[in-house]
């Protein structure tokens, strides 16, 4: 059966055996670079396209449906619409910055890609501290929203971005304790070897109560970090018109969008690897003959399927539930989620500790 | 650039330093048509709401002036779009009154079956309007499925979706279409079967409710005294229901409820208009097996003359009490015409409601006052 590691393997082989070890790095590092930025731009494109098709499904429409079969080109369509458009900058703005916090957003979804499993033994950096990354990295997103609204010169922008700033690093507390539950349970923040040990079960079905409580509060935290309704008081179209990307217009307004979709995917990706097994199949105890059937499907497919299963629910949060108020939104993390989330670390540890889980 | 206008701006609260002002409209999502806020933010805490009117100003009661009777009831369709027929209503009830014309038992209860239409559409449309403010999108779609379903009928009745001018002194324009009572009762049954989701997916909903209660409270005295009526008031259990309180038409015949809450809250203007659509199906369940046969229309003559003198008739709109005084010299157009519109009322309380609250809800607020800006303007 063929798989990404088979592919990755075989084009290593031949890249030495034709060039010097340098000219390999190199070239590999070049084919991962346009990999990265290949599956940035078709992620993009899939996942516009997907929100729209969700949003119409629960709306009871039909959602785009003109361009290519059902609509399916709408999204490449509108890129290129974003692409010929005009990237005004305002007069009063901070030029320099204003048009460097589009780049930085999505420096910072292209950097999350890294430590990323998406395949059995198929990643593009298996770094030891690789969920700490994520959760480091991804903190620098909230600096280009400030860069973004503080610069434009905009009230709305510069409302949106204080909102954005508030919210992201409180909800950060909790998404990063919800992570630590999974952590304690096995051990190690390295990607990988949070996937191998939930090859008996994911950590879903077998850290019982903790990591339900991590998953649950973890989808909420993620949410709010990626800014999307019904935490996206950051943008609150109702109330701040489009938030801090208001005075954003063509390719720079793409990018914040881009970025904002590549989060989502990104966050999902990790909720996947750490509560739903990664790209592990789903096994049932002693049924030979079912766990051998799953373990036919690549493990790329199911771990894409994890990762748009939970897009998918993102996505139903978003067009079902209204927005919250910015002091309801910071009650619910420092007053409710935060508490929760701590002593769910204490029972998540005991747990560990007692060897309660499967 | 911030301007001080006397009329309307409160000078005990001018803007400090720190203070953040921003001018939310006339182009915005959240001010549904041309409505121009002034806030005076702290933070997110509001200190100031100053309404700025006039961007669709189209001086409807100058142009009435110089329309004859007949014609001046169509421009009041353009006024709050969204009852236009409850509009042209009570323009029609006047020129009646001045005329002193019998209408015919079978128009008394088209129009009102049609006022009660009208009311469904209009708070089906300020729903969806109502959560979209509050960044649900969904119901919106929800709302207008429904929503459509009534505007067929208005359309295959008097051929128009939104301004109908199906009203003429005497009556009505022409007879009901004759599916007329099978489409509404299927629509009866679609509301039926579907307004449950109207609570699943936005009143029982927690984001929504802690959003809405204790937030733009209004107190009975001040609703009476900033002049509100309709389910503005009616929130702050002042009792204002025109239809009730000096009956039209046939209002005084029919069973139903003036629905009254007491929180005086953004949840209690909200569930006053969810319980004010179950209201007027109960209306039109009761009258349209009982549409009586007869003349649609009194016999006038064609050129109407109304003598001399001073009218005013009042109906109660979606929005709330709308009056309609004319001043008649005897001729065939009227001397002078003023509408007394809802909006402008319920507008003016935005300021005294928002204060110390934050801006997201603001925009709930303005949501439940079901502001229309062709209203307020005119």
């Amino acid at each position: 059966m063929w798989s990404f590691s088979n592919i990755a393997d075989q084009i290593h082989e031949w890249l030495s055996s034709t060039f010097n070890p340098t000219w390999t790095l190199i070239i590999e590092m070049v084919i991962a670079g346009v990999c990265v930025i290949g599956l940035f731009a078709a992620l993009g494109l899939v996942l516009v396209i997907m929100e729209r098709k969700v949003s119409a499904w629960i709306q009871i429409r039909l959602g785009p449906n003109r361009v290519g079969p059902k609509g399916m080109f709408q999204s490449l369509a509108d890129t290129l619409k974003l692409l010929v458009k005009e990237g005004m900058t305002p007069n009063g703005a901070d030029k320099f910055l204003f048009n460097l916090a589009p780049f930085i957003a999505m420096i910072v979804a292209m950097l999350l890609f890294a430590p990323i499993a998406f395949a059995r033994d198929f990643q593009l950096w298996d770094l030891n501290i690789g969920v700490l990354y994520v959760s480091a990295v991804s903190s620098i997103m909230v600096i280009s929203i400030l860069m973004a609204g503080w610069s434009s010169n905009n009230k709305y922008s510069l409302m949106g971005a204080m909102r954005s700033g508030a919210q992201i690093v409180s909800y950060e507390l909790s998404a990063g304790l919800s992570i630590l539950a999974i952590v304690v349970f096995t051990g190690s923040l390295s990607v990988p070897d949070i996937v191998r040990s939930q090859a008996d079960g994911w950590w879903i079905f077998k850290g019982h109560i903790p990591a339900i409580i991590a998953f649950i509060i973890f989808l909420i935290a993620v949410t709010a970090e990626t800014n999307r309704a019904p935490f996206d008081l950051a943008e609150a179209e109702s109330e701040l018109t489009a938030g801090f990307h208001t005075e954003y217009s063509g390719m720079k307004f793409a990018l914040f969008f881009l970025a904002e979709y590549m989060n989502v995917f990104i966050v999902c990706a990790i909720g996947a690897t750490l509560f739903l097994g990664g790209w592990m199949p789903f096994h049932i105890g002693n049924w030979e003959g079912f766990n051998h059937a799953m373990d036919w499907i690549p493990s790329s497919v199911w771990f894409f399927g994890k990762t748009f299963f939970l897009i998918f629910v993102i996505m139903w949060f978003r067009w079902t539930f209204p927005r919250l108020r910015i002091d309801q939104l910071l009650n619910l993390e420092w007053k409710y989620l935060l508490p929760i989330s701590m002593f769910n670390i204490l029972l998540a540890t005991l747990m560990a500790i007692m060897g309660w889980h499967f | 650039m911030y301007r001080q206008t006397d009329i309307i701006s409160d000078s005990r609260i001018s803007p400090q330093e720190g203070d953040l002002v921003i001018n939310v409209g006339p182009q915005h999502p959240a001010t549904h048509g041309v409505l121009h806020l002034v806030i005076t933010l702290n933070g997110e805490t509001i200190k100031k709401v100053e309404p700025h009117l006039g961007y669709i100003h189209r001086s409807i009661e100058k142009m009435c002036e110089s329309l004859t009777y007949r014609q001046f009831i169509y421009v009041t369709s353009r006024m709050d779009y969204l009852s236009a027929h409850i509009n042209n209503h009570a323009c029609a009830l006047c020129v009646e009154k001045g005329l002193q014309v019998e209408v015919p038992a079978r128009a008394q209860v088209i129009r009102v079956l049609m006022d009660e239409l009208t009311r469904i559409a209009s708070h089906e449309l300020w729903w969806g309007a109502m959560a979209m403010d509050l960044g649900a999108f969904t119901p919106f779609f929800h709302a207008f499925r429904e929503r459509e379903t009534i505007n067929d009928i208005m359309e295959e009745t008097c051929g128009a979706r939104l301004t109908m001018n199906y009203m003429v002194p005497g009556g009505v324009m022409q007879d009901l279409h004759p599916d007329f009572q099978k489409r509404v009762k299927e629509f009866i049954q679609l509301y039926k079967r579907k307004i449950h989701e109207y609570d699943e997916l936005v009143t029982d909903n927690i984001i929504f409710q802690n959003r809405m209660k204790s937030v733009g409270y209004l107190s009975p005295e001040d609703a009476i005294s900033y002049g509100c009526t309709g389910p503005t008031a009616r929130g702050s259990s002042v009792s204002s229901d025109i239809r009730k309180l000096y009956p039209y038409e046939i209002y005084d015949k029919l069973e139903f409820d003036e629905v009254l809450e007491t929180g005086g809250d953004s949840f209690a203007r909200y569930m006053i208009r969810i319980r004010e659509m179950h209201e007027s199906i109960r209306i039109i369940e009761q009258l349209i097996d009982n549409i009586p046969e007869g003349d649609f229309q009194a016999k006038t003559k064609a050129v109407l003359k109304l003598p001399k003198g001073e009218f005013y008739t009042r109906v109660e709109t979606a929005r709330g009490e709308l009056g309609v005084y004319i001043v008649s010299e005897g001729g065939t157009t009227p001397y002078r015409i003023k509408f007394r519109s809802p909006g402008f009322s319920n507008l003016s309380v935005l300021d005294h409601i928002a204060r110390g609250s934050k801006i997201g809800d603001l925009v709930a607020m303005m949501g439940t006052l079901d502001l229309v800006i062709p209203d307020i303007d005119r």
